[in-house]
């Protein structure tokens, strides 16, 4: 079918693909996302399409194959389901394939050694939806990917796809925004600010034109859900957009993605043709005349671009700086008009919340926050990937139910919540509630919902430092506080770092970090602190321990380290010695080798290498 | 650094501008292109785009420097990109860099004197489940450790 003409026939072609579909058709689906394609999904997906061939079996006939997007479990790509038995296959390489279709796809057994195995009760479990990683999860934002694929509307409009769009285009605009005033959405993007607010607020103003924008500028590190529903679910993203552009009285989009998401910017230009090509974008959208049409701005891989005002500025074709906001985007945004920036995952929610009502979203989540949120579950943690739960979720839950626990068993020590803007929330307090609210409370914040394990090993003051060094890099420079006032920071956490710390630095960090929260002109500075002073609040021991002691507890920073063999352990096999860069490693075959500590570099070869864990760092 | 060899044909230019439309919206996207093409956006790319687009070249000159994927001196016949997002920060990207900046004989950000390879660090590429993550050429290298690195790029090089 080539353009949809009403609400109607959008309907019937729903229809139409759904008694053409073959639901019982064993399918393969091969995650495309960027995680698997990274470790050989396209030759595992190659394996089954030359096998399928070579034994006569025709695609579609009689064994269907897709590729989709991010299943979220990426550590364990590629990542290879098959429908309907829902087995997930972890790891697969291109040999296991033949193993794969005659046991599994024509014979229905599971391959035992592809399936995921509990790393304590040792039990396997084949299952897709009993898989631990899987089971505890809620998930809306994250609905459709890993199951369609992404390159294919049809396959989204059989999935249910654009009903949201089709009941809001029968609403009146003013019923869609109280929708999702009462739906309680939250903007996801790290400030929570109420999405319905933000657009009653657009929508009051008097004006001719008005823009819809799309945040897929994901910066912060750790965390990838954006770019995971940008390259999985893009129509998902779109139809959120169409809607929230009719609720305000929009003509024209924009979805900024970032330049370091390829994949993403390609599966979004193919589903907004797609769009246009069935008359679901550009003008008359399924003959209700209205019209509304969408553009990708790619970014240009500067962090403070996804701040709200400095990310119109780049669309607009400018240095993206941030200016300061006595008036807010809702009135004046993009070329001056009023304009509604909201996240990639506020988006992906919105036709959820408008076939599916308000109160079935408000019925999940807190008081303050509701429905799911997306995290990125990564850093020190056994199963890392992307996880949606229900808000209010504890830290435990996530890092113990979901996330197995913390990788090789070490001691659970803190949390990093928000990027660079966010805080790190210690073990003692993980039985907090996940949400906006007791986020902030706790000094950090919920940002784009990246959440990194840290262990015994991982030194806080260093944490610190690293976050400071990247909004070094990253700010802009317009205003003094964060241009002039963070390199300060960064300078005095290199002192404790380096061992040159003293007392009185960590007032001075203090009072330093107190400046710019109340100096800066954009959320990039005022938030700039956190880090810091979340690391000084919780762990002030770890501090004081660099600067009195001249010691890294966690055995991290370079200058206050040295590293050694244990003889003990040492068996002498000479392969630190023979990748030693220094030639520093000295010892005979069958005997203990011995590291000359004053031409060590501590570059961590010797420890990288060694396969008895002979090398210690003290 | 080698010289710079200047590009005396502005139909190279044109070509890339001409698939975009006559907007200082394109700008950026534009340069974006400019860079993929000559590996950097070379001086006179700058003017021909101002002469085309009316806008004033230090406008354009400006967006050369601010934004992190543009770079206005030549880079490297290959690029590696050390992503250092704070999972793979966590999980010894550090120690990655080190490795690349010690082997290959160049600081971050720089480009070895033969013109061969360019070292950059990159924020988070969101493949943080595979931290950490080395990108040799835009492939993707997961888990890497310091003393596999220099294999791994040696070998994708060398092909």
């Amino acid at each position: 079918m080539g353009v949809i003409n009403s609400i109607e026939q959008l309907e019937e072609y729903r229809r139409e693909l759904a008694a053409t579909a073959k639901p019982d058709l064993p399918t393969v689906l091969v995650c495309f996302g960027t995680g698997c394609q990274a470790n050989g999904s396209r030759l595992v997906a190659n394996a089954f399409m030359e096998i399928i061939k070579e034994q006569g079996l025709q695609v579609d006939v009689n064994i269907g194959i897709k590729t989709t997007g991010c299943h979220g479990y990426c550590e364990n790509g590629p990542l290879v389901a098959l429908r309907p038995q829902d087995i997930l296959y972890l790891k697969v390489k291109p040999e296991d394939v033949p193993e794969i279709v005659e046991e599994s796809v024509k014979g229905g057994r599971i391959v035992e050694r592809l399936v995921y195995r509990d790393k304590v009760t040792d039990e396997i479990v084949p299952r897709y939806s009993e898989i631990p990683f899987y089971k505890h999860q809620l998930r809306i934002a994250l609905r459709h990917i890993g199951t369609i694929d992404p390159t294919s509307i049809d396959d989204y409009i059989l999935a249910g796809g654009y009903a949201g769009l089709a009941k809001a285009l029968r609403m009146e605009p003013e019923d869609i925004i109280s929708e999702v005033e009462r739906s309680g959405l939250r903007g996801r993007g790290g400030a929570g600010f109420p999405t319905g607010t933000k657009w009653r607020s657009c929508a009051a103003v008097d004006s001719d034109v008005r823009y819809v924008m799309c945040n897929g500028d994901e910066g912060d590190p750790g965390a990838f859900m954006d770019r995971s529903i940008m390259e999985g679910d893009p129509h998902a993203v779109i139809e959120g957009m169409i809607i929230g552009a009719y609720a305000v009285g929009s003509r024209q989009g924009y979805i900024y993605v970032r330049d370091e998401y390829p994949l993403a910017i390609r599966n979004l230009t193919t589903a907004i043709e797609a769009a246009r090509e069935k008359g679901l974008l550009g003008e008359n959208i399924l003959g209700t005349g209205f019209s509304f049409d969408i553009k990708i701005s790619r970014g240009g891989g500067a962090f403070v671009c996804g701040e709200s005002s400095a990310l119109m500025r780049s669309v607009e074709g400018n240095v993206g700086e941030p200016r300061a906001k006595y008036i807010r985007s809702v009135e004046r945004g993009l070329y001056n008009k009023p304009t509604v920036l909201n996240n990639v995952e506020t988006w992906a929610n919105v036709p959820e919340i408008i076939l599916k009502g308000a109160e079935w979203y408000a019925s999940m989540g807190t008081e303050g926050s509701k429905g799911t949120k997306v995290f990125s579950l990564v850093g020190k943690v056994n199963n890392t990937g992307l996880v949606e739960v229900p808000m209010g979720i504890s830290i435990r839950e996530l890092v113990e139910n979901i996330g197995g626990g913390v990788l090789g068993g070490k001691k659970f020590k803190a949390v990093q919540t928000g990027g660079p803007s966010g805080g790190c929330i210690p073990e003692r307090l993980a039985d907090l509630p996940i949400d906006f609210d007791s986020l902030t409370e706790a000094g950090s914040m919920m940002g784009s919902g990246g959440i990194i394990v840290m262990d015994e090993d991982t030194c806080m003051v260093d944490v610190a430092k690293y976050f400071t060094g990247f909004l070094v890099e990253e700010s802009c420079g317009k205003c003094t506080p964060c241009r002039d006032g963070l390199p300060r920071i960064y300078d005095l956490l290199t002192e404790v770092t380096e061992g040159r710390g003293r007392e009185e630095h960590l007032d001075m960090l203090e009072e330093l970090c107190d400046l710019l929260t109340w100096g800066a002109l954009c959320g990039l500075g005022t938030s700039a602190a956190n880090p810091v002073l979340s690391t000084v609040k919780y762990f002030r021991d770890e501090y004081e321990a660099h600067i009195r002691d001249k010691k890294c507890p966690a055995g991290v920073c370079k200058a206050l380290i040295t590293y050694s063999i244990d003889p003990e352990a040492c068996t002498g096999c000479r392969l630190c010695a023979k990748n030693c860069p220094q030639n520093c490693i000295t010892g005979k075959r069958k005997e203990a080798h011995v590291i000359d500590t004053s031409k060590c570099i501590k570059c961590g070869v010797c420890k990288d290498v060694c396969a008895f864990d002979a090398v210690r760092i003290s | 650094m080698k010289e710079m060899t200047q590009i005396q044909d502005v139909s190279r230019f044109d070509r890339i501008i001409d698939r975009y439309e006559r907007s200082e919206e394109s700008l950026l996207a534009i340069l974006q292109d400019f860079q993929r093409e000559f590996h950097y956006v070379p001086e006179e790319g700058i003017r021909r785009l101002s002469e085309v687009m009316g806008v004033p070249a230090s406008k354009i000159y400006a967006m050369g420097t601010f934004y992190k994927a543009l770079s206005l001196t030549p880079r490297g016949r290959h690029t590696i990109k050390v992503c250092t997002g704070t999972a793979c920060h966590l999980k010894g990207a550090p120690q990655i860099l080190e490795t690349l900046e010690r082997e290959l004989r160049v600081k971050r950000n720089g480009t070895t004197e033969d013109g061969e390879f360019t070292l950059e660090c990159v924020n988070c590429v969101g493949a943080c489940a595979m931290a950490p993550v080395t990108l040799v050429d835009e492939v993707y290298h997961g888990k890497t450790r310091p003393s596999k690195v220099m294999d791994i790029v040696r070998k994708q090089v060398e092909g």
